[in-house]
Parts: structure tokens; C-alpha cells; sequence
């Protein structure tokens, strides 16, 4: 028992990314002791993501990111491009938001800033640590097991990222089915400044998001992204795991033919391969969202399956979940009370804020697209392009019969019931969203 | 650019055994093999002369998809010990 008393702290939070930071943070400047035990050889080592920050939430942690933090670029403009074989639509919103923007910035510095700013708020962080497993007496948790030693603390919180074998290890969820994750690879392309501006037109400070749909993941549950940063492209995509296994898909292929659209291919030519990545994407959605809280534990961020792709939103989700988890963190050190009934806190207040009330709205999406997907990521875009080819092809061949063509085809192409069961998704995926 | 070109982008500091242990018995009777297709960085290798899965862990990117999509359930995923596996720069 002696060692319990030399080798403990208030709080061990497991994992150096947003969430967990967050969280670390937040206990920190209410004056507890925090250790935040990292396995990379820095914060953000370990992690890969699209591309983009959010002004408004990392504003919660550290109001001052923007003057402080390092960051790539300020994203004035969002586009959505539809490919097809060799065409594609895209439908682009540019605006300064400056209010409530959104940055792209590199995990590996950006993660680091932040381990940084927890330093200097008294956070002791431990990095090249693996937690092996928690310690658990009494069915409550008390702490962890490192490659090298045990620590002890009244309280664990788990940010170990969407693998959490200690959110497995303590029956906080099941196995993860393949349909519950995307895998995503990024390859980061070394561009100079002034053709980034020129191609995306662009100022030093300002860049442009790509949100791509269809071409080599036509008619399957994935989606492409392009990040402008300082002076490098991101581009990448992310696949429903299961869909890379039933079709034999390599990610790797998959994203080498994306690079080579006719669309896309100007804009990273001549680039230089710096980092190739990969990662996966907790997608199971609301569903699939293990036990958040127990005696002595939390969980968050990734770890605790809170994305919300259908808006790309994930490292938002992590900040929150965590500033929540360490708000009730403190609340029990200030009464000595790590029970499961008083850590419950914490699932209640994610209850109330948008974070379970999105997951919540979107909680069919999962099953309506894995359903569906040949339909909403294949058919109907490959109907889009299609109209926009008819629409704007001048062959001296009358309108009149050309839209009639457009339409009878599109209704012969589909089997009415096919139609008619896409409507119903369509119809109960919005009722979910927006009703009930 | 070959896969290998990307991975040589990838900056590792590989341990001596691997953190990667499938069930090779399992892997025998194993009919999709799908590790050998979804893995983005082509760690496992089927060796039809060998009846063997070769794993090249030193080339892993720490994803996890292998563990999950393995449909016999066989691979026992560790993390790579803390000084060790991959570093991203530009995550």
C-alpha cells in the first residue's frame, strides 16, 4: 500500500489529443494535480485528421489560439465537388467568416501548442508511455499499469483515441464492427505558397476546402477531402471499413485514382510527397456510443465514438466532451466522491449540450447511408453530373426532347420501388433530424 | 509512386518484434484474407509456397484497421512499445 501513496495523483488522463488536453487543461487550472500520459514522442505524434480546427470551441480552451497557436490557414471557402469518370459538379460557398471561422492546422504542431499551454497550466505530461491496462479494485477504477510501472489516481480519464483497448478492457463497449469505422489516408503534398494562392485563389493567410464525393468511391460509403495549408495540400479520403473489405478495395489505390482526376490533378501537380498517413474515423455514430462513465472513469473524444460526420466534425466534439469531463473531474476532487453515480455528471452534461443532441438528430444516418449507399453515393450522383452535361451540351438536338430523355431515363434506369425506398430513407432521415 | 516511395515518406522508429501477432494457425484456414488488402500499409503478406503470413510491422501506421477487419478474429493489436512505431510530422 505504500506505493499507492508515492505513486498517485488526482487525475491520470490517458492520451495527449484534443480531448484529453481538454480535459488535463480544465483540471489543471481548477488547481488538481494531472498527469497526462502520451504513448508518441509528442502530442499529436499518433494523430492524423482531415484538416480543420473550429474558431468557436477551441476558443472554450484556449481563447487566445488564434494570436498563439500554430496555424496554417483561415478557411474562407468550401466546396463541394460531385465526380464523375472524367466530370464533375461543384458547388462552392465563399465567405470571410471571421466570427466563427475554421483553420487548417498540422496535428503535429498544433497538438504540440496545446500540450504546451496544458505544461505551463501545471499539467505533467508523460510522453513515450504505453497505459497498458487500468487498474481496477473494488469495481472501481484506480488506476493505470504503464509498460514500466503502476500509477495510481482518483480518477482516470480515457482519451485513448477510436482504438480505446481500455474502454474494451473494462467492458465499456464491444468489439468494433467493421461498419463502425472509416479508414482514412492522407497524403500531405509540399506546394509553394504562390501557386497555392494562385490555384485556389487565395491570399498568404486564406484557404479552401474540398469535401469530394463520388469518382473512385462511387456508389460506396466514402468521402475525399483536400485542405489548403501554409504550403502544403492535404488530400485524402476516408472509406466505411466494411466496404474496403467486401470489394476488395486498397485505400491506397483508391486515393492514388482520386489524385489523378481530371479535377483534382491540377490542383497538387508538380507537388512533392512529404508524409503519407493513415487513420481511422469513429463513424458508428449515436448507436454505437460505449458507457461514457463509470466508478472512477470517463470517456472521451474519439475513444468515445463522438463524431459527427455527416458536418466533418470530430476534433470539436473531443474539445468539449473533455472540458465536460474535467468540469465534473473537479467537481468530484472538491467533494472526494469518484463514485459512479457522482462521474455520472458527465454523460449528463454532454446530454445537454449540442454534442449528444447532434448525435442524437443523426442517429439513422449510419444505417439510411449503409442501406442506401449504392443509391445516394452512386446513382443519384452520377444523375447529377448527367443533368448538368444534358444542360449545358449544345448539339442542336431540342430542349424539349433532351429534358424528356433526362427524365424518362432517370426513372427507367431506377427501378420504381428502388425509387420509391430511396424516398423513404430520404423522408426518414429528415423527420429524425429535423422532428423527432 | 509505388506504395513503398509513400511509406518512405513515414518516419518510424521500428522495434525488433512486432507488435502485430496474428494466429497463423487461424490465418491458414482464413478464406478472405483481408488484412492483406484493406492494411494502407501492406503489413501482411500471403506467402501461397509458404502457407504463411508474413507481417511487416515495422512498416505499421498504428490505424487499427487490421484488428477490427480480420474476420477470424485472430489478431492480438498491440501499441508499439512508448519510444517506438510511427511519428507523424504533419498529421
Amino acid at each position: 500500500m505504500d506505493e499507492i501513496k508515492t505513486n498517485k495523483t488526482e487525475v491520470i488522463v490517458v492520451g495527449g489529443g484534443p480531448a484529453g488536453i481538454a480535459s488535463a487543461i480544465t483540471i489543471a487550472r481548477a488547481g488538481h494535480e494531472v498527469i497526462l500520459i502520451e504513448r508518441g514522442n509528442f502530442a499529436g505524434s499518433k494523430n492524423v485528421f482531415g484538416g480543420a480546427i473550429y474558431a468557436q470551441p477551441t476558443r472554450e480552451i484556449f481563447p487566445n489560439f488564434e494570436q498563439e497557436a500554430p496555424i496554417e490557414r483561415l478557411n474562407i471557402e468550401h466546396k463541394f465537388a460531385i465526380l464523375g469518370k472524367e466530370d464533375s459538379t461543384t458547388i462552392s460557398y465563399r465567405h470571410k467568416d471571421l466570427e466563427n471561422p475554421s483553420y487548417t492546422v498540422i496535428r503535429g504542431k498544433f497538438d504540440r501548442w496545446m500540450a504546451d499551454e496544458a505544461r505551463k497550466a501545471g499539467v505533467i505530461i508523460a510522453e513515450e508511455t504505453v497505459v497498458k491496462e487500468l487498474l481496477i479494485k473494488n469495481e472501481q477504477v484506480i488506476g493505470v499499469k504503464t509498460e514500466l510501472e503502476e500509477y495510481y489516481s482518483d480518477i482516470v480519464i480515457l482519451a485513448d483515441g477510436v482504438n480505446s483497448l481500455l474502454a474494451k478492457q473494462i467492458g465499456f463497449r464491444d468489439k468494433i464492427e467493421p461498419q463502425d469505422v472509416a479508414l482514412s489516408v492522407k497524403e500531405v503534398i509540399k506546394l509553394d505558397k504562390e501557386k497555392i494562392n494562385e490555384r485556389f485563389n487565395l491570399t498568404d493567410e486564406e484557404g479552401c476546402v474540398y469535401e469530394i464525393f463520388g469518382g473512385p468511391m462511387e456508389g460506396i460509403l466514402g468521402l475525399g477531402f483536400l485542405y489548403t495549408n501554409k504550403e502544403s495540400i492535404s488530400i485524402g479520403l476516408g472509406v466505411g471499413l466494411d466496404a474496403l473489405c467486401q470489394k476488395n478495395l486498397k485505400p491506397y489505390e483508391l486515393l492514388d485514382s482520386l489524385k489523378q482526376h481530371p479535377t483534382l490533378s491540377p490542383l497538387i501537380k508538380d507537388g512533392e510527397l512529404l508524409e503519407y498517413s493513415a487513420h481511422l474515423i469513429p463513424e458508428g455514430g449515436y448507436k454505437k456510443i460505449p458507457t461514457l462513465s463509470g466508478a472512477g472513469v470517463m470517456i472521451v473524444g474519439d475513444a468515445a465514438m463522438l463524431v459527427n460526420n455527416m458536418h466533418w466534425e470530430g476534433t470539436n466534439l473531443a474539445m468539449i466532451s473533455g472540458k465536460l469531463a474535467g468540469e465534473t473531474a473537479v467537481t468530484a476532487l472538491n467533494k472526494g466522491d469518484f463514485s459512479e453515480k457522482m462521474l455520472l455528471k458527465y454523460p449528463e452534461a454532454l446530454e445537454k449540450s449540442f454534442i449528444m443532441k447532434d448525435l442524437h438528430a443523426y442517429r439513422n444516418l449510419m444505417d439510411e447511408a449503409h442501406n442506401r449507399s449504392e443509391s445516394f453515393m452512386g446513382y443519384y450522383l452520377k444523375e447529377v453530373n448527367g443533368f448538368f452535361n444534358m444542360f449545358t451540351t449544345v448539339d442542336s438536338i431540342p430542349k424539349r426532347q433532351k429534358f424528356r430523355k433526362f427524365i424518362f431515363d432517370f426513372i427507367k434506369k431506377r427501378n420504381i420501388i428502388e425509387l420509391f425506398k430511396d424516398a423513404l430513407s430520404a423522408f426518414k432521415l429528415f423527420w429524425s433530424i429535423l422532428i423527432k | 509512386m509505388t506504395l513503398d516511395d509513400k511509406l518512405f515518406t513515414v518516419k518510424y522508429r521500428p522495434d525488433c518484434e512486432s507488435h502485430l501477432k496474428p494466429d497463423f494457425e487461424k490465418c491458414k484456414t482464413c478464406t478472405s484474407k483481408t488484412c492483406t488488402v484493406i492494411c494502407p500499409a501492406k503489413v501482411y503478406e500471403w506467402e501461397e509456397n509458404e502457407q504463411k503470413l508474413t507481417v511487416n510491422f515495422e512498416n505499421c501506421l498504428e490505424c487499427g484497421a487490421c484488428r477490427i477487419a480480420c474476420e477470424k478474429n485472430c489478431i492480438d493489436w498491440e501499441y508499439p512499445k512508448g519510444t517506438k512505431g510511427v511519428t507523424f510530422r504533419n498529421g
